[in-house]
């Protein structure tokens, strides 16, 4: 066996790892807070990577400084579907008819990207992803380590404003009880909302390492979006610690069953680590089981 | 209304027995059966989803399978192309629901929504496992024994095949819908903990009704896999299967017997009629069928037939508050 190969499946694991991690933390925020399933969100990030791609290649903007413009870009996007669509759904039905309601997104997204930029695969290019370093005798390239840089921040970024501002206290209070929190004088819609564009702001950072790192089209979110939904039901729905861990479990353990057996199972060795658990722990690694489940 | 409603079945039967006869363009008879396979899978479909208010977004692994069975069993037995090959699609019916067994016991330890995010995923291990195993073909697909029947005549066996799995599928749900079974089936959509308090064996019923629903999506699978001859892992483990399934439950009424029939047969024909007419619609169909998807869910959530019901109700409702009106006026 080779060892260089197994220390670079670990390192990626961990850089590619958190930026699903991402990702799927924008999916269990949202799941966490409202009870919504966004189907969306695979073909949100594809969105948030041609949004890069534009930039880049028509503007001439540095994909990182781009985020500037794309992160603010997706948060509305996402504060639109909520209000559109999302927030009409209500009653014990809602979290299936989110699932639906958010496919159709999903579906009406990728044939309007089809439409706009073709079903050609495209890649994001620039200095750092073509240009790569040495890490224990393995080669990155800087789009990696930048990338887990950015994925690490704002996934910080996220934990400071959940847990040490009062608009936090509001999301955490909102996610234990929405009634509760509602009676509290916490306004749960406006609360709902934020949450959402938050949710869907980070396809934006997260599409752009994706579109970098990955050649993509439109139906590249069918594949995404299987990864998300698996990688925080692994967590436990609603557990922004619980999207982390199964983030860097993922891609660590795929790499892995990768080198040292063989890439075909790779892909399938995750999903059968999730049906263990599940097995093992319906609710998933850090979710908390209701004691009484509609 | 009530009595008319068996002349109605009589009638729709009548008209689709003879409707070969009549419609001699094959390329329309080839839109025939799909809608007939889709709208046979969509009330299997419902028999378990629509009836427990479980979601199943992974029915095309039973679709897959059932397609993948009839290919691989065709092959491995040295049939040659002609009838006999649809005596294996009730077998490849059972094999999709012997996979079934496992895959129920996985997915239905987890609530609603966690369940339908299972389904997901193991819907995409099928899909990677056909597409990465060598006894599948893997990319490159499986072909099935050409069968030499002329091309004016082709479809016509294959629609009486698909009609009557269809006809099976309808008298099955029918028949789940009336019996204790069904009932309890209709608990657990309601509340299943309340279900479980009153003695139902909510693990049970479940699995059943999982794997039941199985039998009817393999053999679709199988007729399709034998009439389009050549099968591919992304064509027949579809995650637009899975949701073309949900969405023709939802338009047509969700849980009720008749809704995913019409919601079936208008919707597949639809979208065939589309792909056969326009030859670069792919993502054109995928922006119109969303959208549709999206006005029925958000204005029409319980489907047309709970719809055109409440509508006929109030109708009538009105119509007999008009006459006492008139009578009460007449005598005072």
């Amino acid at each position: 066996l080779n060892s260089s190969a197994l220390v670079h499946a670990l390192i990626d694991g961990v850089l590619t790892g958190s930026v699903y991690a991402l990702m799927a933390a924008g999916l269990t925020l949202i799941f966490g807070v409202m009870e919504i399933i966004n189907l969306a969100q695979g073909i949100l990030v594809i969105l948030g990577a041609y949004l890069s791609y534009t930039l880049s290649t028509h503007f001439g903007i540095d994909l990182f400084l781009g985020l500037l413009i794309t992160i603010p870009i997706m948060f509305v996007v996402g504060v639109v579907v909520q209000l559109v669509f999302v927030a009409r759904l209500k009653g014990p039905d809602k979290t299936s008819m989110s699932i639906l309601v958010t496919y159709a997104i999903a579906l009406v997204l990728e044939g309007s990207l089809n439409q706009i930029y073709s079903v050609n695969y495209q890649q994001l290019n620039a200095w750092y992803v073509n240009k790569s370093f040495e890490l224990f005798g393995v080669y990155f390239a800087y789009i990696y380590v930048y990338g887990f840089v950015l994925a690490v921040g704002l996934l910080s970024a996220l934990y400071v404003m959940l847990y040490r501002t009062r608009f936090g206290a509001s999301i955490r209070a909102s996610l234990a009880d929405q009634s509760a929190a509602a009676l509290v004088g916490i306004n749960v819609k406006m609360v709902s909302t934020i949450c959402f564009g938050i949710g869907v702001a980070v396809t934006a950072a997260g599409g752009m390492i994706y579109g970098a790192t990955n050649t993509f089209n439109a139906s590249s979110g069918a594949d995404l979006i299987s990864r998300l939904l698996t990688i925080i039901v692994l967590g436990g729905m609603g557990s922004i610690g619980g999207a982390m861990v199964g983030g860097i479990m993922m891609v660590t353990l795929e790499d892995i069953v990768g080198v040292v057996w063989s890439p075909i199972w790779s892909t399938m060795s995750f999903f059968i680590v999730l049906v263990i658990v599940l097995s093992l722990r319906p609710q998933g690694i850090f979710g908390k089981r209701s004691a009484r489940v509609a | 209304m009530k009595r008319w409603s068996n002349l109605w079945w009589l009638g729709g039967l009548v008209v689709a027995l003879v409707l070969p006869l009549l419609m001699t363009n094959p390329a329309y008879r080839g839109i025939a059966v799909y809608s007939l396979i889709f709208t046979a899978c969509a009330t299997s479909w419902n028999m378990f989803s629509g009836y427990s208010g479980y979601v199943n977004l992974g029915a095309a692994a039973f679709y897959g399978t059932g397609a993948y069975s009839e290919g691989l069993l065709a092959n491995h037995l040295g049939m040659s192309g002609g009838a006999a090959l649809f005596w294996l699609v009730p077998l490849a019916g059972v094999i999709a629901m012997a996979i079934g067994i496992p895959l129920g016991l996985v997915a239905l330890r987890v609530r609603r929504h966690t369940f339908v995010v299972i389904t997901i995923a193991i819907f995409f291990v099928f899909q990677l496992a056909a597409t990465n195993f060598s006894f599948t073909g893997g990319t490159a697909g499986l072909t099935l024994p050409f069968i030499p029947w002329m091309a004016s005549y082709f479809a016509v066996p294959f629609y009486y095949v698909a009609l009557g799995i269809l006809i099976f599928a309808i008298v099955l749900s029918a028949g789940v819908r009336r019996s204790r079974f069904g009932l309890q089936l209709l608990a657990i959509r309601d509340d299943e903990d309340r279900a479980l308090g009153l003695g139902v064996k909510v693990g049970a019923v479940k699995l059943t009704g999982f794997v039941m629903s199985g039998f009817v999506i393999g053999m679709g699978g199988a007729v399709y896999a034998l009439f389009q001859g050549q099968i591919y892992p992304q064509f027949v483990f579809d995650p637009l299967f899975d949701i073309t399934i949900a969405l023709m439950c939802f338009f047509g009424g969700f849980g009720t017997l008749l809704g995913p029939i019409l919601g079936g047969l208008v919707l597949e024909s639809a979208q065939q009629y589309l792909t056969v007419t326009y030859s670069n619609g792919g993502s054109l169909y995928l922006i119109l069928f969303g959208a549709l998807f999206l006005l029925v869910i958000l204005f029409m959530p319980r489907g047309i037939v709970v719809y055109a019901r409440d509508w006929w109700n109030r109708r009538e409702s009105r119509a007999e508050a008009a006459q006492l009106a008139a009578t009460v006026g007449a005598n005072s």
